[in-house]
């Protein structure tokens, strides 16, 4: 009786907070709502202060071998130097890749097979230490450690020419072993890769290539002390509360065209209540919040709703798609006409909805691929654009041509922590209905969700899971980053798929193709066709290309979203 | 709190049948148990008042189809015309409520809050009371064997309670809810999941009464009317079953009552956690858990289901008071 008692308060409370808070900020400096999307708000460059960020949960790691949300990656660069990174602008000019710790972008010989990167002189770790190519490798070398170090991607695992090699701690002074990369001197680093590979560059702008000092690795016990190769550098961490850096005084801004020093220091608070942080976000206490969506759906109201606060907040497109896999391992979804009946019928604008709307959730998709990304081409296959709610003449039709003109019956999976994916099911089993096409709908536990039901084929096929609700945010924004974890069926296993059943040949085809590519121009192109070929395919229902609605306070300066993190570029914020 | 009452003069010491109450010339009617608890019961307005609201929500989970036909629209049906495109919100005052939507709309899908309430009430009242029945029956059989054979087989079934009041319920709930088939034991969908839910919140419970029950069984065994049952030659079951169970009537409805809300509360945090029926069925606690993304947005959202359960088990409890007062011969 408590508990609900406490609720009921709760609901009167929270209901008349919001509002009367907006009062304040009548000084504060007028400004634009998606200024942030396309230029620099509040340019500064004086130095000082504190910036401070607050975060619901805790990083995966702050280890930058061990990293794989965006906005771990964004922050690891505030202390650490991978060799290549985004041009941290606003606009498009935010997609491209520059020199990072690498004086340029790599050289790549054989065919694209070999990649070299040349390392900038005068670089030093924050105890003095030059870097040296030897440090990059490790640093490489030991993210190939997944026991040790199981977060970050893979690619090194996979396009690396690795051999025997199984990473610095199962193989101890053994670096000289791991022959896919070469450091013929201090400042030349080689990588070797089992396959060509155009689109290399965007490896080497993973964490993963920052340099390590092998001295310093304390293996899974880095993260509390990553060293420092950026303009800031840990004073304190404690784990899931707490992190502080401070300046780095062996950064030399000669080194490194691309970053300032205008913070004293950098404050960040690990696992707020994520209500509680929104509303510090709002009131200014905290200068930036740390998260892949922005404001949560109870601070959404007060953003939208009241001009004072939507002027300083962006609604700013993610490299992330919402969809629904069809599984053509359940009966009738076996027959390309049930499943394009699936799309016909889906009613995309009802789960517009469900994810939080034009501006906090995203656009209405019309294809897999995120229109922000690079090569997007549109594409229209299934006319959502005049059609958002679904054609259900076009559903009908299809499911004559399936032989199951009055509809059929299948399972619906979602993940059960999710409730916009609860709500997606719901959706879908409503707007399916309406040409006989029978959902039950069923959740998971987020945590098993790819281990043991919908990304272990055997369970999904056992227990009729036809449609399964899902979403994918590219690594970086280019295609291979996007489709190829998510449609190479040579990448589907026994269980933990990240592919919940894209299975065509041809698709495979066109990606190693793409791959391949050294051309960007030629190699996008084929991208785009792998993104028609899925939907012809008609193996994913794609619905919202993800947007995130955030929240930058009047005093926070030099803010922008970057068009590649899809999120402000945390490297130039300031307060002063 | 004891059944049987030790007022001198009125014997009622078998429970139903009536005795005498005084030697009078004019022959005064006597009163059984349940007429006197019904006269005190019916005395007490908070109790009476519970009661009431309790035969209301029964009525209402009952004609919940009827209801809403009447007042309002299907529970799984959305309506998005009602609720604002861009931020979810219901449209209009008070999360969208009219005359059209008794409590207003569900922010994001537009669904009928009221017909959702009512639906909700369904299933939170047939698991409590499933649960409860479960719990009871359980708790009575094996409380009276324990109190009334004692020795080894009172230590076996103590003990068994004990291991059962140590178990961590809700845990094991939860784990349960992640791997529940589609089909189990010839049921399936709901109907499956709500058997297991009442099952799990059914004996789980069925200590606590147990314990009661016991005690109760072991104090009755010793009186005086068992005795005479024996000498009249009656065998164990029909001391148990004719004696000693009636006398424990008023314990178990007490404790009944108390148990309903508290089983109440137990499946509304199961839903919330994600845990119980799928959706789209409505339950209390799982609006309760949406709702909390949405206090902002919809403040009535999480209003309602909290003031259904609140009410219900407010209603419960005062109910449930008032009997254990009413049965109680010391309570004035």
């Amino acid at each position: 009786m408590t508990a609900a008692l406490a609720l009921v308060v709760s609901a009167c409370g929270g209901g008349g907070g919001g509002k009367k808070s907006s009062a304040g900020n009548a000084e504060a400096p007028a400004s634009q709502f998606n200024a942030g999307v396309t230029q620099i708000v509040n340019p500064s460059d004086k130095v000082g202060g504190t910036l401070h960020m607050g975060m619901p949960g805790d990083f995966d790691s702050v280890d930058p071998g061990d990293m794989y949300y965006g906005y771990a990656w964004n922050f690891a660069r505030l202390y650490t130097r991978a060799l290549t990174m985004f041009k941290p602008v606003p606009g498009e000019e935010g997609l491209q890749l520059v020199g990072d710790l690498a004086e340029d972008l790599g050289k790549s010989s054989d065919g694209g097979k070999t990649w070299t990167y040349k390392l900038r002189k005068g670089v030093k770790f924050e105890d003095g230490t030059p870097v040296t190519s030897k440090d990059v490798k490790y640093g490489v070398a030991r993210s190939l450690d997944k026991e040790v170090l199981p977060s970050g991607p893979t690619y090194f695992n996979d396009w690396l020419d690795v051999g025997s090699y199984t990473g610095p701690y199962k193989m101890k002074g053994k670096l000289d072993d791991l022959k896919a990369i070469e450091t013929p001197d201090d400042q030349t680093i080689v990588f070797h890769l089992k396959k060509a590979y155009g689109g290399f560059d965007y490896f080497a702008m993973l964490p993963q290539t920052a340099p390590v000092p092998e001295a310093k690795d304390t293996g899974s016990k880095y993260k509390e002390h990553p060293v420092a190769t950026g303009p800031y550098m840990f004073k304190a961490h404690e784990l899931g509360k707490r992190i502080e850096l401070v300046k780095n005084p062996n950064w030399d801004p000669a080194t490194d065209p691309n970053r300032k020093q205008l913070n004293d220091s950098v404050e960040v608070l690990l696992g707020q209540n994520e209500d509680d942080l929104d509303q510090r976000l709002l009131s200014g206490k905290i200068d930036v919040k740390v998260n892949s969506t922005g404001v949560a759906a109870n601070a959404r109201k007060t953003v939208l709703t009241e001009d004072k606060r939507k002027q300083y907040s962006d609604s700013a497109p993610i490299d992330r798609t919402w969809f629904t896999n069809l599984n053509s391992d359940v009966p009738p979804l076996d027959n390309i006409h049930c499943r394009k009946a699936v799309l016909y019928a889906a009613d995309r604008s009802a789960i517009q909805g469900v994810y939080g709307g034009p501006e906090a959730g995203g656009d209405i998709a019309l294809s897999l691929m995120p229109a922000k990304m690079t090569g997007y081409q549109k594409i229209d296959p299934y006319g959502v654009e005049a059609t958002p709610t679904g054609n259900v003449d076009k559903a009908r039709e299809e499911l004559k041509a399936c032989g199951q003109p009055n509809g059929f019956s299948t399972t619906i999976s979602f993940r059960n922590e999710r409730s916009a994916e609860k709500q997606t099911a719901e959706a879908l089993q409503q707007s399916l209905a309406r040409v006989g096409i029978k959902l039950e709908v069923k959740g998971f536990p987020q945590g098993d969700y790819f281990k043991l039901y919908a990304g272990k084929p055997d369970f999904a096929k056992k227990n009729g899971l036809g449609l399964m609700v899902y979403g994918w945010g590219a690594d970086y924004p280019e295609g291979f980053g996007f489709f190829q974890q998510i449609v190479d069926s040579r990448v589907i296993r026994s269980a933990g798929n990240t592919n919940l059943g894209v299975k065509d040949p041809e698709i495979d085809k066109l990606i190693d193709q793409a791959a391949g590519e050294q051309d960007a121009t030629k190699r996008n192109a084929i991208w785009a066709q792998v993104d028609a070929k899925v939907m012809d395919d008609a193996f994913i229902l794609p619905y919202v290309w993800a947007h995130g609605l955030f929240y930058r306070p009047p005093t926070l300066k030099n803010v922008f979203v970057s068009q590649n993190w899809g999120m402000y570029e945390f490297l130039t914020l300031s307060t002063q | 709190m004891t059944a049987p009452l030790d007022v001198p003069g009125s014997a009622v010491e078998a429970g139903p049948e009536t005795v005498l109450e005084g030697a009078g010339a004019t022959a005064i009617r006597g009163r059984s148990l349940g007429q006197i608890a019904w006269m005190r019961l019916r005395r007490d307005r908070v109790a009476m008042i519970g009661g009431i609201v309790i035969l209301l929500l029964i009525l209402a989970a009952i004609f919940a189809p009827l209801l809403v036909s009447w007042l309002g629209h299907p529970p799984a049906e959305w309506h998005r015309d009602k609720v604002d495109p861009s931020i979810g919100s219901p449209i209009g005052t008070f999360g969208g409520m009219s005359w059209d939507y008794l409590f207003g709309v569900e922010p994001t899908t537009g669904r009928d809050l009221f017909s959702r309430i009512l639906y909700g009430a369904r299933i939170s009242l047939l698991i409590a009371f499933l649960a409860t029945l479960l719990c009871v029956v359980l708790g009575t059989v094996l409380g009276m064997i324990a109190g009334f054979f004692g020795g080894w087989i009172d230590t076996v079934i103590s003990r068994l309670m004990d291991i059962f009041l140590a178990f961590p319920l809700l845990v094991f709930a939860l784990a349960l809810g992640g791997v529940i088939p589609d089909k189990a034991f010839g049921l399936s969908g709901d109907t499956l999941r709500i058997s297991l839910l009442v099952f799990i919140i059914g004996f789980f419970n069925w200590p606590y009464i147990g314990r009661i029950i016991r005690g109760q069984t072991l104090s009755l065994r010793e009186r005086e009317f068992v005795d005479a049952a024996r000498s009249l030659g009656a065998r164990n079951h029909v001391v148990l079953f004719k004696e000693i169970l009636p006398n424990l009537l008023a314990p178990i409805l007490v404790y009944s009552t108390l148990l309903i809300p508290s089983n109440i509360l137990f499946e509304a945090a199961l839903s919330f956690l994600g845990v119980g029926v799928r959706p789209p069925t409505p339950t209390w606690g799982g609006m309760l858990a949406e709702a909390v993304h949405n206090y902002d947005v919809a403040p009535n959202f999480m209003l309602f289901p909290g003031l259904a359960i609140f009410i219900t088990v407010l209603a419960f409890n005062l109910l449930g008071d008032g009997l254990r007062d009413a049965f109680d011969p010391k309570a004035r």
